[in-house]
């Protein structure tokens, strides 16, 4: 094998939007990794300016058609802030069930459809299902189980309409969740069967001393409350997030890279969740866990798999319980008094946490707003996975080597629609 | 179509959020019927796996909104039987249209710290602006159903059937009592293109125009029932402005409101 190579991906397939991937290895070291995201701006920070409060919620969900609920929450949970809102009891236990359907269907999604035929050397989940065919219909029938739960409280599964600032515009009724109780049994055994499933699957021996950034509740796995804490000694408020993390502008990528002010690239989504949260799982997921031989902290991405499946389960046993204690509130939201504040609302989006803050006037219209979705902040560690993943296989052939690139950036989900608010692979040997 | 091979499917990516692509694969109890029925010969976010076209069917989503973009409609509708854009963006520029009322430079200076890396053009334009569109699927989302409907439609050779009425009609197929009527609460319904299912007015929530114009929609009248219900002329441009703004009707009515 020659020592010079480039690898290059034009178009990275199973991914939400558009990105490429490029290396470059001179000499048999990697000489530059470039994750570049072309998906063309969209500029919503910039058109939310001189839109009313109320408005946020379904513009900025807009982003990304994969995880609108993050968008809404972190919305909602901003322009609450600002206002000195509390949504608490009922509300807020609906606002966990809908973003619980939001994890089921993205984790099914990703699981099955857009990361397992890596693992099992399949272009897609339709030619997986030739072989696989029981495992790809448990993927599909548990992701709609997660879109169901968030078309009955949502509206529909794709920009749900029912989320508001204050709630909900309507609360449904106890008895609409009658049916999806015995589906959701049947999911969460499902998922069981999942981390079952990719428990089996071989993964490749990396692993890397990364900052996890998660949320962190006093009692709960989390979703949309807590404080940001770091396995590295961060613990801040959401409301302090901008004091300890930066946006930089690459010249490559139409999304801006986050970074930590104080130590640079860290990590966001599934695998930062549950290494910071393991002990907030319920018995069973941590069960689950354990028998796929995860411990309680998790350093490889390649995992991402197994922690998403733990996280299915974790989501429809929090979905089963909500339903179980719900009693319909008298009223469905909490109502808003707009005054002129700043406020900043963080949650838990499927892949990482989604960043909120916008600056209102006295009438509720929004001054400023800026968003900081996960994908942006996992780009410069998924540049960092890939310099130190390719000189540790460059025996393989340029095809194996660039498809084990592509897994590897797949393994944080990244959507990239959300991040330009981005892949191509462009491996390059010399 | 031919009926020896089977029908090679498309599906092509502009600036959108991924949604309506995503409806294909939301069909979870349709899809693996669909990819039986086609060769889905481009869908990135589902597939590593590329087939060269030409096409028979190829689905659109997203608007146009750099010069790079502009040229690969091109290829893609010489590639293409039939193309059919999905989605609000697709059809009327989306949501990311609003540039086309501002200045987009200023925009770029907003997001950006280097403007100089930002290439864009200055206006999000719909996919009927640049190529010939043999059908469009309104919806931000689309109902993925009526992808369905429409998928079907094509592969066996006749006209869809997604009515091109309002929403008023789905809410009175459903039952849904009138929000603006007995709730007093503005709603686009009246002037929207039907296909959700009339959402939002069974959640009591007026509907905020996301499937676009219906046909011959009369926006200067919803105005006035606006104003009379106590809607200012700014939330008033504001309705029009959204997912759908550069579809004609929205735009004309929310530039006459500007101008009084």
């Amino acid at each position: 094998m020659k020592g010079n190579r480039l690898i290059k991906v034009d178009y990275l397939a199973r991914v939400e939007g558009e990105g490429s991937l490029y290396v470059k290895i001179k000499d048999n070291k990697v000489e530059d990794v470039k994750f570049k995201i072309f998906e063309p701006p969209r500029f919503f920070e910039a058109f939310l300016r001189g839109r009313e409060y109320k408005e946020a919620p379904d513009i900025s969900a807009r982003i990304c058609g994969i995880c609108p609920i993050a968008y809404q929450m972190s919305a909602v949970t901003a322009m609450e802030q600002a206002f000195g809102m509390k949504v608490d009891g009922q509300l807020r236990a609906l606002r966990r069930l809908i973003y619980c359907g939001e994890w089921i269907e993205s984790h099914a999604l990703h699981v099955y459809m857009l990361h397992a035929p890596d693992f099992l050397g399949y272009e897609d989940a339709i030619q997986l299902a030739k072989d696989y065919p029981d495992a790809v219909q448990r993927g599909l029938r548990l992701k709609k189980v997660g879109n169901d739960l968030m078309t009955i409280v949502g509206g529909r599964e794709i920009h749900p309409i029912n989320v508001r600032v204050g709630g909900f515009y309507k609360t449904p009724d106890k008895a609409k969740f009658k049916a999806i109780t015995e589906e959701l049994k049947w999911a969460r055994d499902a998922a069981v069967e999942t981390v079952k499933f990719v428990a089996t699957l071989k993964f490749p021996d990396f692993e890397r001393d990364y900052e996890f950034v998660a949320l962190r509740h006093p009692s709960e796995y989390p979703l949309f409350e807590g404080h940001l804490v770091s396995n590295k000694g961060l613990d801040i408020e959401i409301k302090d997030y901008e004091q300890h993390f930066a946006e930089e502008h690459a010249k490559h990528s139409h999304a801006l890279h986050s970074v930590l002010k104080a130590r640079g690239a860290y990590f966001v989504g599934p695998l930062a969740r549950y290494s910071l949260n393991y002990d907030r799982l319920t018995p069973l997921a941590q069960k689950c866990a354990k028998e796929a031989g995860l411990g309680k902290t998790c350093n490889n991405p390649f995992k991402s798999i197994i922690v998403r499946s733990v996280e299915t389960v974790w989501a429809c046993e929090e979905a089963l319980r909500i339903i179980k204690e719900y009693e319909r509130p008298d009223k469905p939201y909490v109502e808003a008094n707009p005054r002129a504040a700043v406020g900043c609302g963080c949650s838990e989006a499927p892949r990482g946490i989604c960043y909120h803050r916008y600056r209102l006037d006295d009438k509720g219209i929004i001054l400023d707003a800026k968003i900081v979705p996960p994908t942006s902040q996992n780009q410069k560690t998924i540049e960092a996975d890939l310099a130190e993943f390719v000189p540790q296989h460059l025996k393989l052939s340029d095809e194996k080597l660039t498809w084990q690139c592509e897994q590897a950036v797949r393994n944080y989900d990244p959507c990239i629609s959300c991040a330009t608010h981005f892949l191509k692979l462009h491996i390059e040997r010399e | 179509m031919p009926t020896n091979a089977k029908p090679k499917l498309a599906v092509w990516k502009f600036a959108s959020c991924d949604g309506c692509q995503l409806s294909l694969l939301d069909c979870e109890d349709e899809l693996l019927a669909v990819a039986g029925a086609v060769e889905i010969a481009n869908f990135p976010e589902a597939t590593r796996a590329l087939s060269k076209g030409p096409y028979d069917l190829s689905l659109v989503e997203g608007s146009i909104t750099t010069s790079h973009d502009a040229e690969r409609i091109q290829k893609v509708r010489k590639m293409s039987k039939y193309l059919i854009t999905i989605g609000a963006c697709a059809t009327a520029g989306g949501i990311q249209a609003l540039r086309n009322f501002a200045n987009v430079t200023d925009f770029i200076n907003y997001v950006y710290a280097s403007p100089q890396y930002i290439e864009t053009l200055h206006k999000s334009t719909p996919i009927g602006y640049h190529v010939f569109v043999d059908f469009e699927l309104r919806g931000c989302p689309i109902n993925k159903m009526q992808l369905v409907e429409v998928l079907s439609a094509f592969l066996n050779g006749r006209k869809p059937n997604t009515p091109a009425y309002g929403v008023c009609v789905e809410c009175k197929l459903k039952g849904t009592p009138c929000v603006m009527v007995a709730q007093g609460t503005p709603c686009m319904g009246p002037v929207t293109h039907a296909g959700c299912g009339a959402i939002c007015p069974s959640f009591d929530r007026g509907c905020y125009g996301c499937f676009g114009p219906k046909e011959t929609a009369n926006t200067i009248s919803l105005s006035e029932q606006f104003h009379k219900s106590g809607v200012t002329d700014e939330q008033l441009i504001r309705a029009y402005r959204s997912f759908n703004a550069c579809s004609d009707t929205f735009r004309k009515e929310g530039d006459a409101h500007e101008r009084q």
